[in-house]
């Protein structure tokens, strides 16, 4: 755990100070993302944690240990450290990279070997491959997952990352984020993460702190400052399309409708189509017993066959799961032009049905908290 | 004679002349090295004394060689070394401060700010990232400085035979007053064999000591 008490830095000679008076506390384990315009204060703010610069006035304690009272290199030793330009050692090979914290830290050779080689699998790079390289024979993207395994090197609870993935082409980059939080997802590490990247804070940050000539506009879940933010300054520093953003951090399952309307196959098809004109359903998903997702009937099917409904059910081959995020299930509803989307889940049932309307009252400005109104549909569950 | 004949008759000789050379030209650059890497080090630590230093370094390297040899006469004669190897060796000394004091002096303040910050953030004291990063990272740059030192060492000390200090310098010296071309072209071919197999020592030693990560290629 990381406590800023009224943590505040001014320059010599400057007359604002850089940091002003930041109270943050981010608990074990977390990513919280320090993010602002340039000279905001956060990559300063990163540097004060770990006495880089000294503090001016405030207090700042790392588990319950005031950072002043610990000799600096020691504290640094016990404190992962990224950056984005990487400061690869370039002299040194890949694995004499990774190793120099614990070399300095005096561990045998035989554990840091093994060390080294366990960190290099753990960020996809290929011991036997990569472990003599120099530097200069790395990709940028290779180069960075090096400057993530040095950081990690000693274990340490804590970890820094100043703009860790800034110098990375988007592709690689989205590669990257998604790696790292893989292995914090194991590793539950206590991280600053500074960007200046909205979308990679909203990504990578379960908590963010927003930053403006040094002071803390605004913290919270990255829904809150999307959702609620806190002044004009916030809201466009989020962007007007924060809206947009928030498809990103919600899952089909936050918005999809539960227990949709469906029939089953045995169901009679003229009793089936009778509901969907009292309901006006245009289409209606059909299930088997177990809920198993069969394909959809339409009226015009239905009308004037006698039978059950499964005989005229047509395959429903486009669905999305509940894990997917409501950006990417957006992308596939307008690229197939569907005006709905059914959710299955991984053993084949349907758990939902996801569809503009509700897509649209949960990330718009009358969303609230409990769900919203769901639309103009009002039938649920089985139809007969 | 013809200046072949000249040096297989007199190889003994010469060979004790070229080993006269090379003791004091390796003297002095042994102190020069000592002295003058350290300092470009600690020069990055004081800029303000690092623009004074370089100027005065700069200075020394104007004035003509035959001049410096001559005023180390008076000087060191208080001492009783007015002529012969020491003011050889401090007149070579003197020159071969600037390439290597400049080179050391650029090469360390030109490491990446970021790599510095780099480890000291990971935990370095300011002495490992010295002695760990930044003077690895800068030993390439500082050779080709000493190169230079070495290679004109090796030719300028040819001169300090004018104030006794013998070396090769002797034949081009004796040489010319005696109008002997075979004798001056004798020495001269072998200070620029020794600069170009010094150079070329040095470039092997460099190869070995650099880290293969800072090469390009």
């Amino acid at each position: 755990m990381i406590e800023l008490n009224h943590v505040t830095k001014t320059y010599p000679g400057a007359s604002q100070p850089a940091v002003d008076s930041v109270s943050l506390t981010i608990p074990e384990g977390e990513i919280c993302v320090f993010i602002g315009p340039s000279g905001c204060g956060k990559t300063t703010l990163m540097r004060l944690t770990n006495r880089l610069i000294p503090i001016t006035s405030g207090s700042i304690s790392v588990d319950g240990k005031d950072i002043m009272g610990l000799d600096p290199i020691e504290l640094r030793r016990h404190i992962g450290y990224a950056i984005q330009q990487v400061g690869l050692f370039p002299h040194m090979t890949v694995r004499d990279n990774i190793a120099t914290v614990p070399k300095l830290l005096g561990w045998a050779r035989t554990k840091i070997d093994a060390r080294v080689d366990e960190l290099l699998t753990l960020v996809n790079l290929e011991p036997g491959t990569f472990r003599d390289r120099y530097p200069r024979q790395l990709s940028g993207g290779q180069a960075q997952r090096v400057g993530v395994a040095r950081a990690m090197a000693a274990d340490p609870p804590i970890m820094l990352m100043d703009e860790p993935f800034g110098a990375i082409d988007p592709i690689n980059r989205e590669v990257l984020q998604d790696e790292f939080l893989r292995i914090q997802d194991k590793l539950k590490k206590t991280i600053i993460f500074v960007t200046h990247d909205i979308n990679e804070a909203i990504k990578m940050g379960q908590r963010i702190a927003l930053l403006k000539e040094g002071r803390l506009i605004q913290t919270g879940l990255p829904d809150e400052l999307l959702n609620r933010p806190a002044d004009e300054f916030v809201k466009s520093f989020v962007g007007a399309d924060r809206v947009l953003k928030r498809l990103n951090l919600l899952k089909v399952r936050d918005a999809m409708m539960t227990n949709p309307v469906h029939c089953r196959s045995e169901d009679s098809s003229e009793k089936v189509l009778e509901q969907m004109v009292k309901n006006d359903l245009a289409f209606l998903i059909v299930t088997d017993r177990d809920q198993r997702l069969l394909g959809y009937v339409n009226q015009y099917d239905l009308r004037g066959h006698k039978g059950h409904a499964g005989d005229v059910a047509r395959k429903l081959t486009l669905t999305v799961s509940p894990e997917r995020n409501l950006k990417e299930a957006l992308s596939q509803m307008l690229s197939y032009d569907l005006g709905i989307l059914v959710v299955v889940g991984e053993d084949g049932r349907i758990q939902g049905v996801l569809n503009s309307t509700t897509l649209c009252s949960l990330v718009g400005s009358t969303y609230d908290e409990h769900g919203g109104h769901w639309g103009r549909i009002t039938a649920a569950g089985r139809i007969l | 004679m013809t200046t072949y004949d000249f040096i297989v008759r007199n190889w003994p000789e010469l060979m004790s002349l070229a080993w006269q050379h090379t003791v004091f030209v390796s003297i002095a650059l042994a102190i020069a090295i000592a002295t003058g890497v350290p300092l470009g080090v600690y020069l990055t630590f004081n800029r303000r004394l690092a623009d004074t230093v370089l100027y005065l370094a700069g200075i020394m390297m104007t004035v003509p060689s035959v001049a410096l040899f001559g005023l180390m006469i008076p000087v060191l004669s208080v001492f009783g070394h007015g002529i012969g190897t020491v003011p050889a060796v401090i007149a070579l000394v003197l020159y071969s401060q600037l390439p290597i004091l400049r080179s050391t002096y650029a090469a360390i303040r030109s490491v990446d700010p970021a790599i510095i910050e780099a480890g000291l953030g990971i935990g370095m004291t300011r002495a490992q990232v010295l002695f760990k990063v930044q003077i690895p990272m800068s030993l390439g740059v500082i050779f080709s400085g000493v190169r230079v030192a070495v290679v004109m060492s090796i030719g300028i000390g040819a001169i300090a035979a004018y104030i006794g200090a013998g070396g090769l310098g002797q034949y081009i010296f004796n040489g010319i007053t005696q109008t002997y071309d075979a004798m001056i072209n004798a020495g001269a071919v072998a200070v620029s064999a020794m600069a170009i197999l010094a150079d070329f020592m040095f470039g092997r030693l460099e190869r070995t000591l650099v880290s293969k990560g800072l090469r390009r290629d």
